[in-house]
């Protein structure tokens, strides 16, 4: 649809609060002052509650901690939902279940940075398109969470293989497209029953192609913006330059209404609020790139409006700089061997991932796919054997880096989840065999120390309310 | 190491033999799988002599004149087959150059020709073969009806790449045909079954043919593809998902006496059993475990091991073209949920060969077939085995693509890569 006016809505609203924030200076001190207004940031708030558990024991197995460490002949053990104790020879306190692993290998759960389950969930049909709000360039009032369909098959095959938290991102149309969410992966009635307490918000950002093409292609009108990399920059700095004007309107509102002024506090824009929100340091920017030179350039916006970019996303020419991105502390968020399929994956090469590594840069292995989601240890092990053929050599234990620690750190969850250290969540895996193998699969995945998946057992193995009723309904999957 | 030393082998091979008669080689001290995934040979000695198997024993001699690769501790098998690709039809499908697998405009689907249309400089063919996948299908995934042209089966290397270039008849039956093609499967069916009827033997056609005996024949490739059907020469290839259409399919198998082969095949495994009384092959991705949309709701990662518990010929597809290669990986999994191993690795070499009609010169290591021969560093289908040595139709190839020129030259940043070789 066409949009009639000639500038987009963020813009005129940024322009909007410009001029209030003009009349509000003509305030006199002194006056009767109006209540304060504060923005209530965590307007829905995550109703997640640990499933039901009990202390349970395993012993005998291979464990892989997640931050580069292995033990042999093994034992973990879960209590009220935390890791309690890793290591060998540990004793089950009374009542508690023990699992022998003997043959089984043990891992922190994994955590995928880059997902579409319940925007783009299963059945594909078109009424269950809600992850691009293509209207316009720059969505950042879009939440992602209000897209997500709690019932997708696709959350209960990605706790088949191993996923116990997610991040979900809007799709990568826009230039900014909105608030991501990070989830546990547990059933939910509603979206605010998945989501990880504590979690900060994330932003989706993208570069290249997709906006350009989005917005360029076949509509070649000024309304809509951008068509080209130069016009997708162009669009990022105005919307940080605007942004920025947001933040000081209402940190003028605060100094003033502090110094006793009885000021209004500016127009509320949903819009800004998310931009302001990143150049606060309280949302973590997530961004779809492919490019080293995109990257590169990214690089330089992020210092010009002092933000944090906490990971690109596909990322699939990162080996060409990971130099740089290990300089600037920022993640890149890869597949092991996907590439191609347009100009900017051209140059996809299958030791990407090792090569970030290699440089000291954090690597994360990521799915963008509800097919890849159910084998991220798969593609980890790729990658990992992709890179000791070139003489990169990485140990699985360090591998394992890419799928729990680093992700969690990008997602701003480490000091949650991600390794097995006493105290964390309990989220976890138990392998039936060596994870980097193929013919391996998750026999059990916790989550806050609660079986999410059990493979030998079809009481713990959910079925979606999509499922019911329907072909395939309960089957192996 | 012994990977330089193969890459450098490699490349002398290529100059020695480029015009003259192929090398003769002796593949020795590996595991060798000759039948598939079985008809395991210990400490074999593989003779590859004029591009062909010459034989398979265990602890042969190297005869004089025969240049040895060591695969000690190693595992060898044939070339392994996607089937069911745009290989050599399709480089950066997305705001790229030409995608030629998709003749979105064309209206008869039926006559499309791989030859016309393949391109044997694309980068994903050597991208896909030092993986040791060394023969595909390819077609086409697009047209303005419901037809899908007509597949090839191609050699990853060489001259002449393409083997076969008609090898089965390609059309779209699912879901989403329906909805192009008149808005309901009713209408899909109705158009095929038309078609089909006209294309008897003592069909309308010839009777109009014998009223205007005078006339030339118009020429209508459509025709002509339609009557290697008819004749039995290839297989109708069809893309379809639903049980009840799979059942549907069965029947139009037995109506027109044609053979049959199904691809994608979400829900065939629900009627196995069916399927393998008809003689019907099923291609799929075995991975596929989502109720994609309302054709596929039956969808499950053990339907391989199902299929083939049932005695269904089953052949493995890739995710999509660009991931060719991880039809092997695909093959592990579907071991994972219960294939045997030996079934798995049959789905991506002699399975495919017999569906599609090139068995006789591909697809097991018996003597006189092509030499395409894989020497692996341990078990073909994990995760972390990768190709030591490819040779297709008996040529060493390089393993070199432009991604590992891409690799070798970012390995260890500098200012300017541009430079390094």
């Amino acid at each position: 649809m066409k949009k009639a006016m000639t500038r987009p809505a963020w813009l005129r609203s940024g322009l909007a609060i410009t001029a209030m924030g003009l009349a509000l200076a003509a305030c006199q001190p002194g006056e009767e002052q109006g209540e304060f207004v504060e923005i209530n940031k965590d307007p829905f708030p995550s109703s997640y509650t640990p499933l039901a558990s009990k202390p349970t024991l395993i012993t005998n197995v291979t464990i892989l901690d997640g931050k580069g460490g292995r033990i042999d002949g093994g034992s973990i053990l879960m209590e009220g939902g935390d890791i309690k104790a890793v290591g060998q020879n540990l004793e089950a306190p009374e009542g508690a279940e023990v699992i022998d692993g003997t043959g089984r290998w043990v891992t922190p759960g994994i955590i995928d940075t880059h997902s579409h389950l319940g925007v783009y969930p299963s059945p594909g049909v078109r009424s269950h398109s809600d992850g691009n709000e293509v209207g316009e360039p720059v969505t950042a009032d879009a939440w992602v969470e209000h897209s997500n369909w709690p019932q997708d098959p696709g959350y209960i095959r990605a706790a088949a293989g191993g996923i116990t938290a997610l991040q979900l991102l809007p799709g990568s149309a826009n230039l900014v497209g909105g608030r991501s969410v990070t989830l546990k992966n547990v059933p939910g009635r509603v979206a605010q029953d998945m989501k990880f307490p504590g979690a900060p918000y994330g932003m989706k950002m993208a570069c290249g192609e997709n906006p350009k093409r989005v917005y360029g292609e076949g509509k070649n009108s000024p309304e809509f913006r951008p068509h080209t990399r130069m016009g997708n920059v162009a669009g990022y700095r105005a919307a940080w330059a605007e942004a920025q004007d947001y933040q000081r309107a209402w940190d003028k509102y605060e100094r003033d209404y502090k110094a006793g002024k009885d000021v209004l506090p500016p127009k509320r824009d949903l819009n800004l609020e998310t931009l302001a929100g990143v150049l606060n340091g309280e949302i973590l920017v997530h961004m779809h790139c492919y490019r080293a030179d995109d990257m590169g350039t990214m690089l330089d916006v992020m210092k010009e409006f002092n933000y944090k970019i906490s990971s690109f996303h596909h990322a699939v020419e990162s080996y060409k700089i990971a130099d740089k991105l290990a300089e600037d502390g920022v993640c890149s968020s890869m597949w092991a061997d996907w590439w191609g399929f347009k100009m900017e994956a051209y140059d996809g090469i299958r030791e990407n991932i090792p090569f970030v590594h290699k440089a000291g840069a954090c690597a994360i292995v990521h799915s963008d796919s509800d097919s890849g989601i159910q084998r991220l240890n798969q593609e980890a092990a790729k990658a990992l054997a992709d890179g000791r053929r070139v003489g990169v050599d990485i140990s699985k234990a360090e591998a394992w880096q890419w799928l729990s620690l680093n992700p969690a750190k990008s997602l701003g969850i480490d000091d949650k989840t991600g390794t097995l250290e006493v105290g964390k969540d309990a989220d976890v895996v138990l392998w039936s065999g060596d994870p980097f193998s193929v013919y391996t699969k998750a026999d059990m995945t916790f989550v806050d120390g609660a079986v999410t998946f059990d493979r030998h057992d079809p009481s713990r193995q959910p079925v979606m309310d999509f499922e019911l009723g329907q072909p395939g309904e309960g089957d192996v999957k | 190491m012994s990977m330089i030393k193969s890459l450098m082998g490699a490349s002398l091979v290529a100059l020695m033999t480029a015009g003259v008669n192929a090398e003769d080689i002796a593949i020795t001290g590996g595991t060798a799988f000759t039948d598939g995934g079985s008809g395991k040979v210990e400490n074999a000695t593989v003779l590859i002599h004029d591009g062909k198997i010459q034989s398979v024993t265990s602890g042969g001699d190297v005869p004089a004149g025969y240049r040895a690769v060591d695969a000690s501790g190693k595992w060898v098998t044939v070339g392994f087959m996607v089937s069911g690709s745009n290989l050599g039809l399709q480089d950066v499908p997305l705001s790229g150059n030409l995608n030629d697998a998709r003749a979105s405009d064309h209206k008869n689907g039926m006559g499309l020709e791989v030859k016309y249309a393949f391109n044997p400089a694309s980068t994903l063919i050597p991208i896909t073969r030092i993986e040791g996948v060394t023969r595909a299908v390819t077609g086409f995934s697009a047209s303005k009806d419901m037809w899908r042209g007509q597949s090839a089966v191609v050699a990853l290397a060489g001259e002449d790449m393409i083997v076969a270039d008609h090898v089965a008849l390609s059309i779209d039956m699912d879901e989403s045909a329906a909805r192009s093609n008149g808005g309901s499967r009713a209408a899909l069916w109705d158009s095929v079954i038309t078609t089909l009827e006209g294309a008897r033997p003592n069909g309308d056609d010839d009777k109009d043919d014998d009223d205007k005996k005078d006339k030339k024949p118009k020429y209508d490739s459509g025709k002509i593809a339609l009557e290697r059907v008819m004749t039995g020469e290839v297989p109708l290839l069809v893309e379809v998902e639903r049980k009840a259409d799979i059942l549907n399919v069965i029947e139009l198998k037995k109506r027109f006496g044609i053979n049959v082969v199904i691809t994608a095949g979400a829900e065939a495994w629900m009627v196995a059993d069916e399927l393998a009384a008809a003689g019907i092959p099923v291609v799929m991705d075995p991975s596929r475990n989502l109720p994609e949309d309302f054709d596929t709701l039956g969808n499950t990662s053990a339907a391989a091991g199902r299929l083939h518990a049932a005695g269904v010929k089953v052949a493995f597809m890739a995710p999509d073209t660009h991931n060719s290669r991880l039809v092997v990986q695909n093959a592990g999994i579907a071991v994972a949920m219960g294939m045997p191993w030996e079934a798995a690795v049959d789905a991506i070499s002699k399975n495919p060969a017999e569906i599609f009609g090139v068995a006789s010169s591909y697809g097991t290591m018996e003597a006189g077939k092509d030499a395409d021969v894989v020497v692996w560093n341990g078990d073909p289908l994990e995760l972390m085995t990768s190709a030591d040595a490819v040779f297709i139709r008996g040529e060493q190839v390089a393993l070199e693509s432009r991604q590992t020129k891409l690799r070798d030259r970012y390995k260890d940043l500098t200012r300017s890569p541009a430079y390094n070789k």
